[in-house]
């Protein structure tokens, strides 16, 4: 029952995200003279954040498959190359927003990048806290092992790593894809 | 899998000890190809621009439904199908507001 709570948490963020991208897709077009998408991504680092986070979708499973053979060892194991991997996404996010706002481009810029750092930054603010609930499950398993509780905790944030995933497709090909195009 | 069998946790689990590696792999590697196709298509400008749109908004999609049934294992679930039921509903209203919006201001005389 608590496994379905939380899905329905996920549904209401998917609402949440569906308003932000509605923003987004409205006022892309309106640059007030500054930069225009095609001007300001800059692919590689997008491309890498991508595979970093769709890498780090695949090791969370893995965690969970550990889990249920009850290796616990194996199970930690894959949660902190989770983690890292969320880690290295967010820098990445950072480092991306930090060149921008140096080229000129900050939230007050213009109606599009207002809308692209709510939506981009509200993505990367739900990875963070994922980092720091992984992290401090991690803590939580290595004191008391794998029990029904622990178990329906690593079930469920390892749904919420997947949620996390599928809404930055939508990021990269909404946003990314589409601005370059 | 019998100690995780043991452990489920009643209606709407939908994840409890589902999946093998093997599943995971197909939709990892099935996510990788569902990647590098709109991102080749963008980058070397292959296609016109509307049919550029549909093909990477397609693209995403299927890979929304590869993470669901792969790596959320959305297809094992038990019935009644809660999970499912609850998705289809925040998809629609996902739809109406995203769709809705850009509908809206597509023919806002006033904004323009």
């Amino acid at each position: 029952m608590k496994t379905f709570g939380f899905w329905i948490f996920l549904i209401t963020d998917c609402i949440l995200f569906a308003t932000l991208f509605a923003t987004y897709i409205v006022l892309r077009g309106n640059t007030n003279g500054g930069p225009t998408p095609e001007e300001l991504f800059q692919m590689p680092g997008i491309i890498a954040e991508t595979f970093i986070l769709l890498t780090s979708s695949f090791t969370s499973g893995l965690a969970v498959l550990a889990m249920n053979r009850g290796d616990k060892k194996g199970l930690i194991g894959w949660l902190a190359v989770t983690a890292l991997l969320g880690i290295s996404f967010v820098t990445l996010e950072i480092i991306e927003f930090v060149h921008m706002v140096h080229e000129g481009a900050t939230m007050q810029t213009s109606a599009f990048l207002s809308g692209f750092y709510t939506l981009v930054g509200t993505h990367g603010l739900h990875v963070s806290l994922g980092l720091v609930w992984m992290i401090g499950l991690i803590m939580q398993l290595s004191r008391r092992g794998i029990t029904p509780v622990t178990e329906r905790k690593v079930n469920v944030l390892s749904l919420y790593w997947h949620f996390l995933d599928v809404v930055w497709i939508f990021v990269f090909t909404v946003v990314y894809l589409m601005g370059v195009m | 899998m019998s100690r995780s069998n043991a452990s489920a946790h009643g209606a709407g689990g939908g994840h409890r000890g589902h999946g093998s590696l093997k599943s995971y792999t197909i939709g990892f590697l099935l996510s990788i190809v569902l990647t590098i196709i709109p991102l080749v298509v963008v980058l070397n400008g292959m296609m016109g621009r509307t049919a550029t749109i549909v093909l990477i908004m397609a693209m995403a999609v299927l890979q929304f439904v590869v993470q669901l049934v792969f790596f959320m294992h959305l297809k094992e679930e038990d019935s009644p199908r809660w999970n499912l039921m609850a998705l289809i509903l925040g998809l629609v209203i996902v739809l109406t507001i995203v769709a809705g919006s850009i509908w809206i201001m597509t023919y806002n005389q006033v904004a323009h």
